[in-house]
């Protein structure tokens, strides 16, 4: 049995442990395995605590076989996105500025999960501070795509997606700015959620861009993220920017069905760009919505073509001075030949950030210097009022968004990397749900012609992660693209 | 020519609140480096700030005692810059939407300064130079200790109004308990903005900006000699370059501070960690029903319905340590002019010759008050009045006790006093001779020996009945 | 928005970053691609739109700290490149 643990999903291995069918040593064991054993190959992971994990295991056996703990969740491993701090845990950012940063707090969520029973066996490699959308910016190197390892596997949360296509994880935490969470699922062909703003707290989380940044799940499946999302939401004293809202009950998604439910595809995200496979697939899960009782209807949102430029503005901004921080005085890489305080900060920070950081770095200081704030910054601001407004007005018509995740499928490893710009377009579809504060899903629904997977997401009100996830459930039980697993080697 | 000295102030005061501005830790003076620091105030990353309540209600109480607009609905702002003593590299601030707004402090000849805004922000940590090894030390237990800055309009003209000024504003914050603006310890500073033009000009000339200025006679200083370095430019055809100087306090000499070789560009935007603050017409009138009676008031009202003299009230009324001490006292004494008599004169004096300051005095209204009660009460005399009390400046006794411990009470045995005297007249025929033969003033000095003889200790209208009763 | 050799320097000024020859060549043409598409936002009417920069109308959230408390200082130094005497030791600040 435990040879097989690292396949199953989170529900099912707590349940086993429940049943006492197999120990949590034994499930921390068999992830740490698949991970020390695939990850030759994908890249997926930047550290594993193997030592720590299993301590952890015993302790957390104890209380199972006690009774004193009840979670849906108990004696489960988790795998971490490298931005999220884990006390004594190396937190990299996959960045060479903090590559021998050890944290001496956890972050919320991590706190949370633990208290939970749920067991931290490794930090997942990501695009460097979130920046990028394939993992190729990481100091680590990239991780492959399980399904194709020429290609990329997403980002910026690529390690944790493909740990879970790859089975080298059970459930993993990522996060989500302009797409972090949702693209790299749709290019492994896994699940995830992007909570609403305010509803994960987000201390702990290493800032990219504060007012977009949210955690959320990576799973096998919609309940394995209902279940991590009902653990690590709600209100924390320690974010100002988290919010008191009613209890999120996980299985409640579990049930309930399609009939009579509105959706609606915004035109826009159908148009000129998205590649006809994945909108193939998006069009026929809106037929499997359809069939299941839903109406499904196409509107016009032309604030779409604003999205790209009003996430960048904002993100880079608030970038530029989040990541002001590494300087090598108080943590992280310090140049060995700086000669005065000028040179620490410009050697440290040069030797230590990689280039797509620099340029967000540039293009944050540009959008806030003294001359361009009212063109750009406040601009964007405006228009991330008419963003949100746009969604708010859609909602009075519709329950709930579809549509693609992503233009394309996963591209070629290299591919973006030289163009910067054709790699922000490819979040077309993403960033606006970060703008709006808004949740969204994103599920496997289909194949382009080379086997590659497509992802649909569903975007829905704000607080609305049980009406998303419920619908996304429906579509994952009458179709089998979540099953899927990549052929490997 | 005639010139004129247009000066704005931005006086900065740390806030008396028991932990910092967005985190836990404790604002207490001193202690070793960096032990009132966490995560938090530290820039970790992944940490966020959470905003104290605390800190919201001071600022809106510093800006009602100063006739400010409180702005319902303000916000952060983060200020960008790098140093080493700010560790997230950003200041957490308000620039666009601070909590209060035009006000002003009326000087006493009826001159308003107008206050442009107060807001509320993060103190930065300290850094200690270690001139042996080259490199400089950092100490974040400053580090988020919640600020106002209180920026007042180019008003003033003078250093006396730069002084009087900044004496009123300090005596508001105190009386409202919102700092306890030692500027010793850096909890009051004040930073200078200058210009001078030909009297009567239209617009401003450029000014400096002086920093570093921590005490009210440095500051003093600073705006003198800047003043005259502007005034000898302009007259020597030099143009004033706007720029921040350094004041040296102990050379007496403002230095331009060296331009950074990088750019500076504070690149403020909305702090996204912190949400706004909305201040309910509920929530501001419980702040105003909390704030005390201010200086000016407490002035008029000593003076109107005390009937103390106005100089005594304005030195006491100037600290809110002297107002405490002397209100406690008067409630203690029942008597407002005594316990105003003494603060003025006594306290004054022990103050001088031992350089205290009123904060930092330990004497207690209950003490002087007792003092002069007992004074009253003619159960000790006023020369050991004044003994006791210096004793309670210097050791802080309890002056009940230390009277009696020390048998320094009025003697009221009559019997014991009329045998001193009696003694002082036997041993001074000469001057009882002058007084029979007509001298009066002879008597005089039959009092002071025989006051000397009782040691102070019994009152002088016995000792002259006595005396009058042997001699006549 | 034209990038020119100066903005750059200035942008790298304002971050405290230093471009190797390599990165600075694309650099540029990168920037330029990138300003350019963003400028697109020019286009959008945002007339009379009021600036949003919460997603949501929350206000007032304060902390609650009953005791003060701080952190350890080893812990605050651990990750320290450079620490002396309880201090994070930097290159001197004056000249």
């Amino acid at each position: 049995m435990s040879a097989k643990i690292n396949t199953l999903g989170a529900l099912e291995t707590a349940e086993l442990i429940r049943k006492r069918e197999i120990s949590v040593k034994e499930a921390v064991s068999a992830v740490i395995a698949a991970a020390e054993e695939k990850d030759k190959e994908y890249n997926c992971y930047t550290t594993l605590c193997p030592e720590k994990a299993l301590e952890k295991a015993e302790k957390v056996q104890a209380l199972i076989d006690s009774g004193d703990i009840d979670s849906p969740l108990a004696g489960v491993p988790v795998s971490v996105k490298d931005n999220i701090c884990t006390k004594g845990i190396r937190t990299t950012c996959s960045s060479k500025i903090l590559g021998n940063f050890v944290p001496v707090y956890n972050a919320t969520v991590v706190d949370k999960m633990e208290k939970a029973g749920m067991i931290t066996v490794g930090k997942l490699n990501m695009d460097e501070f979130a920046m990028g959308s394939t993992t190729e910016t990481s100091y680590f190197g990239a991780t492959k795509n399980p399904w194709d390892t020429s290609k990329v596997p997403g980002g910026s949360s690529g390690g944790a997606a493909a740990c879970i296509a790859a089975d080298e994880a059970i459930i993993a935490l990522g996060s989500d700015t302009g797409g972090s969470i949702r693209q790299p699922c749709s290019f492994c062909g896994v699940t995830g959620l992007k909570p609403t703003y305010g509803t994960v707290s987000r201390y702990g989380l290493v800032a990219y861009a504060s007012s977009l940044d949210q955690i959320g799940p990576v799973g096998k499946n919609v309940a394995d993220c209902a279940a991590v999302y009902s653990i690590i939401s709600g209100k924390d004293e320690k974010d100002g920017t988290s919010m008191n809202f009613a209890p999120f009950e996980y299985t409640a998604v579990l049930n309930g069905d399609m009939k009579g439910k509105k959706i609606g595809i915004p035109a826009d995200y159908l148009g000129e760009g998205l590649a006809p496979d994945v909108k193939e697939a998006v069009m026929n899960a809106a037929k499997v919505f359809e069939n299941m009782g839903a109406e499904v209807e196409i509107f016009p949102m032309p604030i779409s073509k604003y999205a790209i430029p009003t996430y960048y503005i904002i993100a880079c901004a608030e970038a530029c001075s989040n990541l002001s921080r590494y300087d090598g005085i108080k943590y992280g890489y310090a140049s060995p030949d700086a000669e005065n305080l000028r040179e620490l900060y410009i050697k440290s920070r040069s030797e230590g950030f990689g280039m797509e950081v620099k340029r967000r770095i540039m293009l944050g200081n540009f959008v806030l210097s003294s001359g361009y704030y009212d063109a750009y910054y406040k601009k964007a601001l405006k228009a991330k009022k008419l963003v949100q407004k746009a969604f708010f007005d859609a909602f009075e018509k519709y329950d709930m968004i579809l549509g693609p995740v992503a233009p394309t499928t996963a591209l070629k490893l290299g591919e973006s990397l030289s163009d910067p710009l054709k790699m922000y377009l490819g979040d077309i579809y993403t960033v606006m749900v970060n703008i709006a504060g808004l949740p969204s899903a994103a599920v496997p629904c289909g194949f382009d012609s080379e086997g590659m997977p497509v992802g649909m997401q569903l975007i829905g009100k704000p607080f609305g992660e049980t009406e998303i996830l419920r619908a996304a459930h429906c579509f994952e039980s009458a179709t089998d693209f979540s099953a899927k697993r990549p052929q490997m080697a | 020519m005639d010139f004129e000295t247009v000066i704005g102030l931005e006086v900065h005061t740390e806030l008396a609140t028991d932990h910092k501005i967005f985190c836990g830790c404790s604002t207490k003076f001193g202690g070793e480096p960096n032990t009132h620091v966490c995560e938090i105030c530290s820039g970790m990353p992944g940490t966020l700030p959470v905003l104290n309540k605390q800190v919201v209600e001071f600022a809106m109480r510093a800006g009602l005692a100063t006739n400010c607009t409180i702005t319902r609905y303000n916000k952060f702002d983060r200020k960008n810059y790098f140093y080493p003593d700010l560790p997230k590299a950003y200041q957490i601030s308000q620039l666009y939407l601070p909590i209060c707004q035009n006000g002003y402090i009326e000087l006493d000849s009826g001159k308003k300064i107008r206050i442009k805004e107060i807001h509320m922000e993060e103190d930065a940590g300290k850094l200690i130079h270690d001139e042996w090894e080259g490199c400089t030390l950092v100490d974040y237990n400053r580090c988020g200790v919640p600020l106002l800055e209180i920026v007042s309009e180019p008003d003033l003209s003078s250093a006396e109004e730069v002084q009087e000024y900044l004496e009123k504003l300090r005596a508001i914050l105190q009386y409202t308990k919102v700092s306890d603006c030692k500027m010793q310890e850096g909890s009051l500073r004040a930073d200078v903005n200058l210009s001078v033009r030909e009297r009567g000009a239209k617009e401003y000339g450029v000014r400096t900006e002086m920093k570093n200025l921590n005490s009210f006679k440095a500051i003093t200083r600073a705006i003198e000699s800047e003043r005259e370095r502007q005034i000898d430019a302009i007259e020597s055809g030099e143009k004033i370059v706007q720029e921040t100087r350094r004041w040296d306090d102990s050379k007496g000499i403002s230095y331009a501070m060296r331009s950074k070789e990088d750019a500076q560009d504070y690149k403020y935007f909305p702090e996204p960690d912190i949400p706004p603050i909305e201040i309910s017409d509920k929530w501001l009138s419980s702040i105003e029903k909390t704030m005390p009676e201010l200086p000016d008031a407490k002035k008029a009202r000593y003076i109107n319905e005390l009937g103390l003299p106005e100089y005594d009230t304005g030195i006491i009324t100037g600290s809110i340590y002297l107002v405490d001490l002397f209100e406690e006292t008067a409630e203690v004494c029942g008597s407002p002019t005594e316990a105003a008599k003494w603060i003025m004169g006594d306290l004054m004096k022990l103050l001088n010759e031992s350089g205290t300051l009123p904060e930092d005095m330990k004497v207690s209204g209950k003490a002087l008050g007792t003092i002069i009660k007992m004074l009253a009460e003619q159960k000790i005399s006023r020369a050991t009045a004044r003994k006791v009390f210096e004793k309670v400046f210097t050791d802080n006794v309890d002056p009940e006790s230390y009277v009696k411990e020390n048998n320094l009470g009025v003697m009221t045995d009559t019997g014991a006093i009329r045998s001193v005297i009696e003694k002082v007249v036997s041993e001074n025929t000469k001057s009882v001779e002058e007084y029979k033969s007509g001298k009066e003033k002879a008597i005089q000095y039959l009092i002071g020996q025989s006051m000397r003889a009782l040691r102070g200790q019994a009152p002088a209208a016995e000792v002259t009945k006595i005396l009058h009763e042997i001699l006549d | 928005m034209q990038i020119t050799s100066e903005l750059i320097s200035y942008l790298e000024s304002l971050g405290r970053i230093r471009l190797t020859e390599e990165e600075r060549k694309n650099s540029e043409k990168d920037l330029q691609d990138i300003l350019s598409y963003i400028d697109t936002l020019n286009e959008l009417d945002t007339e009379g739109v009021e600036p949003l920069s919460h997603s949501f109308p929350v206000t007032n959230v304060f902390s609650t700290v009953e005791e003060p408390f701080s952190m350890d200082r080893d812990l605050i130094l651990e990750n320290a490149p450079e620490s002396e005497n309880g201090c994070f030791r930097v290159p001197k600040t004056v000249e």
